[in-house]
């Protein structure tokens, strides 16, 4: 597995995330597309993903619940728009902690030599609050950074 | 850090020359003639940009005799990076699961059908083809 390379630029109300596995994209995608098996690995181990509905074709609505060991639950759910495949999959998720903010997922997976496969989501927002607000919420308290990270950022954006 | 100031903080990053004067001054202060030095902009020009970078807090400004230095503040910044991290580290799990997910599919034969090619890593000595 590559580390996920996760890009979101100041001012386009934009996520895109990249990230390579070591298996074939038709194994990868029943990872992403078979609820059993998505429920399995999306989000940190602490937390239980429950999935309530799962119906992957045009039209079709998901939600899952995920639970955390104190008992606090967070509920997405969305619609998927045309039939999934791993050329392209297509969904809306809305976070139900701040619903009425929608964002647009786009799924695609890519076959790479060696029999690995590169899988990019591309997720808009309906505004950049929307996505600062979305990466800003849920996700564990974070350690303090160092200046070299600082350095890096600062790099990074020069790019 | 509030939504709203994560808003201003990313506006006042989101221009490269502005990202330029970040840089510079990670290096040590600087006045405006030194941070204007690098552009074919006008000292006002780069004092409009580092008033925008003021009022995001990134930089801080005092006098040295007659001239304004520019003091970077690294902790709107530090934030960005602690915010962006901490979604980075949930996605990594996620993908450090889904690989340890894939990993266990693909040896369970039960569970999918095995790949075709039975050529492994192993599979490095000469062919001799005629």
């Amino acid at each position: 597995m590559s580390k996920t390379q996760i890009t979101a630029e100041p001012g386009v109300p934009l996520i895109v995330m990249e990230c390579e596995f070591d298996a074939p994209r038709d194994l990868v995608f029943r990872a992403y597309i078979e609820p059993d098996l998505m429920a399995r690995w999306v989000g940190p181990r602490y937390l239980t993903t429950t999935v309530d509905r799962w119906e992957a074709r045009d039209g079709g609505r998901w939600r899952f619940v995920q639970q955390a060991p104190d008992g606090s639950e967070y509920g997405f759910h969305g619609v998927f728009h045309g039939d999934a495949s791993p050329q392209e999959t297509v969904r809306t998720f809305e976070f139900e902690g701040v619903p009425g903010h929608v964002a647009l997922e786009t799924l695609t997976m890519t076959e790479l030599e060696g029999g690995r496969t590169r899988v990019r989501t591309l997720s808009c927002f309906q505004a950049v609050q929307d996505r600062d607000a979305a990466i800003a919420s849920g996700m564990e308290s974070g350690v303090r950074e160092g200046e070299e990270r600082l350095r890096e950022l600062l790099a990074s954006l020069q790019g | 850090m509030a939504v709203d100031q994560l808003s201003i903080v990313f506006g006042a990053l989101a221009d490269p020359t502005r990202r330029a004067i970040l840089t510079r001054l990670t290096s040590g202060d600087a006045t405006v003639a030194e941070l204007a030095a690098p552009f074919r902009m006008s000292q006002p020009a780069i004092s409009r940009h580092l008033k925008v970078l003021e009022q995001a807090g990134l930089i801080s400004r005092s006098r040295r005799a007659t001239a304004r230095l520019s003091h970077l503040e690294a902790e709107p910044l530090r934030e960005v990076t602690g915010w962006l991290t901490r979604y980075q580290r949930f996605w990594d799990e996620s993908h450090e699961r889904l690989d340890e997910l894939l990993a266990s599919l693909q040896s369970t034969p039960d569970d999918v059908p095995a790949p075709d090619e039975a050529s492994g890593p192993e599979d490095r000595t000469k062919g001799e083809s005629t």
